[in-house]
């Protein structure tokens, strides 16, 4: 794909160039979007390899090292009971990151399923589903995560599952909306007339005219879910200590602020850059997945 | 326009009755028996007794549901288990701090959205325009805890100019409840003046390049006339009725707000009733704050309807 998008890149609009290839192709050019790309990389190998990169065990307290700043031995300082704050960070990655990407698969597994299911069903299924939507919509996104996790219970997992159901109506109104677009179109009511079924028509024509959108849809509410599993987390109501999160570790930090100003800095730098990435990736993939645009 | 505003107000009714499912139905997710974890530390076999018979808990759910609404309706929510006192006392004693914070808030979301959303329309792909879309990205990116507790490492702690955490009513003291709510508002009312930006950036450019403002600018009024007359007056519609809709969000965003500045607010009273176990106390806040969203999202679409003409017919 990165090869004949290369090649391709003088000339205009090659006939017959994939949708994948050419939104790459013009993914390419928007700068900020590469740069947030190739932050979204560096994190995701912090995550994957954080064994490697951390200097220090993250849950290895030392009393003899609490509250120190950032030194050549500790980059990013140490925390209240002496744990270096840079490893933490880089484990804490990988609690954020699959958060951030697992809520959003849920979201998406459940809600692009209904959301087939209320466009091409209509009548009082679509009422039903719609309605549901609708509900779930109505009610304030963080407020109804934090209900959902307090009831599920505190864990990074219930987080994520609370996360992932309180980010499914979105899918939902998405998918359904493209299907209903979609669904009077003559080559969908071609498809229809020489007798192919709904399952097929939904997967084969359907589907493939929703992917652009799920996609920006889907890489934005990742931003979204890493700050409200952040949030979570700074609740108490996620990751349990003593594993590391970047939530919790604000939440401790706050209380040394007086005198361990950097325990606060630099988990909100990770959090910052992280959904400051996922945004501007999203941004970028919106303008590079417009058909409208040039 | 009447049919229209009816046709809304119909549509709210099952948004609202499957709301209240929804959060009815939290209680299911409950580990075990509720009434065994909704009397919290309280291991009297008479308390749990209590709660099974008032909350039907025996019954099923269907009839749970209807004993439960019906409170509702009647406007009870329930009572905390932790502070022995009903839902709907504790919502009305928290609810006006957080609505102090979330009008506050908002005089800094539109108070800074709105100019900066007109400027970077105006001078469209310059540095102007590449410094407030920058500014505004990284308020959407900030987490607000983060930013509060920053702005507390800053004005409180460094300088020592704001009080960290804590309330007093403005009508006690009105410069000392400035003095503790504007951080807090400030913190709430940064990451949705991003959002306002934007969305005041893209209707001003939209109508920018509409007939009638050509049509002005061809006439010869000078800019200013142009931008603040014609095309902001048209702009703003779509924009107040977010800003309808944010209002409801910033219900949401005061929760960490609250938390960290210690504002014994609405969001302050779902924390520490999660912490506490106070199911009834969650359940009462969030169906609460989802009707006062629904409610406001009604009275956005009618403003809505009001001011475009070409509904109004």
């Amino acid at each position: 794909m990165a090869a004949t998008s290369t090649l391709a890149a003088p000339a205009a609009d090659v006939p017959h160039e994939s949708p994948g290839a050419r939104a790459w192709r013009r993914l390419k050019k928007r700068r900020t979007a590469m740069v947030a790309l190739a932050i979204l990389v560096v994190l995701t190998l912090l995550a994957v390899f954080a064994p490697l990169i951390a200097t220090h065990d993250p849950t290895q307290q030392s009393w003899r090292a609490v509250r120190q700043a950032p030194s050549w031995m500790h980059w990013f300082g140490t925390d209240e009971v002496g744990r270096d704050i840079f490893s933490r960070i880089v484990y804490g990655t990988r609690a954020s990151l699959s958060a951030g990407v697992i809520s959003v698969a849920i979201a998406i597994a459940a809600g692009v399923p209904l959301g087939l299911l209320a466009g091409y069903a209509g009548g009082w299924v679509d009422a039903l589903i719609s309605r549901i939507t609708d509900a779930m919509l109505a009610s304030p996104f963080l407020i109804l995560a934090i209900a959902l996790a307090a009831f599920l219970g505190p864990s990074l997992q219930n987080a994520m599952i609370a996360i992932g159901i309180t980010a499914t109506p979105v899918f939902v109104r998405l998918t359904r909306g493209q299907v209903l677009s979609i669904k009077m179109e003559d080559y969908v009511e071609a498809a229809r007339a020489v007798g192919n079924t709904k399952l097929r028509i939904a997967f084969t024509h359907i589907l493939p005219n929703v992917m652009p959108q799920l996609l920006v849809q889907g890489t934005l509410t990742i931003a979204t879910a890493i700050i409200a599993e952040a949030s979570l987390s700074f609740l108490g109501l996620g990751q349990q200590p003593p594993a590391p999160s970047w939530g919790s570790m604000l939440n401790v930090a706050q209380r040394f602020l007086s005198n361990a100003p950097w325990m606060a800095v630099f988990p909100g730098i990770a959090i910052f850059l992280t959904v400051l990435s996922f945004n501007l990736l999203g941004d970028g993939l919106r303008d590079a997945l417009d058909p409208k645009a040039k | 326009m009447f049919t229209l505003i009816a046709r809304r107000l119909i549509q709210l009714i099952p948004t609202i009755f499957f709301v209240s499912v929804m959060i009815f139905l939290l209680q299911q997710l409950l580990p075990g028996d509720p009434a065994l974890v909704m009397a919290g530390e309280e291991k009297d076999p008479a308390v749990i007794e209590q709660i099974r018979q008032r909350y039907r808990l025996d019954q099923p759910l269907p009839v749970q549901y209807l004993a439960w609404i019906g409170g509702v309706l009647r406007g009870d929510l329930g009572e905390s288990m932790r502070l022995a006192e009903p839902v709907s006392t504790l919502v009305a004693q928290k609810l006006p701090v957080t609505v102090q914070l979330a009008i506050m808030a908002m005089i800094f979301t539109l108070g800074i959205g709105i100019p900066a959303g007109i400027i970077s329309a105006v001078k469209k792909d310059t540095a102007w325009d590449y410094v407030v879309n920058v500014v505004a990205l990284w308020g959407i990116s900030t987490p607000n805890f983060w930013l509060g507790i920053m702005l507390i490492f800053l004005f409180s702690v460094q300088l020592g100019w704001l009080p960290a955490s804590g309330y007093v009513s403005p009508f006690e003291d009105f410069w000392a409840s400035m003095a503790a709510t504007i951080m807090p508002a400030f913190v709430l009312g940064n990451s949705f003046a991003g959002v306002i930006m934007r969305h005041t950036r893209a209707a001003m450019l939209q109508v920018m390049e509409s007939d009638y403002v050509r049509t002005a600018r061809a006439k010869g009024l000078d800019s200013r006339t142009v931008i603040l007359k014609h095309a902001l007056r048209n702009a703003l519609t779509p924009v107040i009725t977010l800003g309808a809709l944010e209002f409801g969000t910033l219900l949401s965003g005061a929760v960490l707000t609250e938390q960290i500045f210690s504002i014994p607010g609405f969001g302050k009273l779902i924390v520490d009733a999660v912490f506490n176990r106070d199911y009834a106390v969650v359940q009462g806040v969030v169906l609460i704050t989802a009707t006062t969203y629904i409610v406001l999202n009604l009275l956005a679409d009618i403003g809505y309807i009001l001011a475009n003409p070409r509904l109004r017919s």
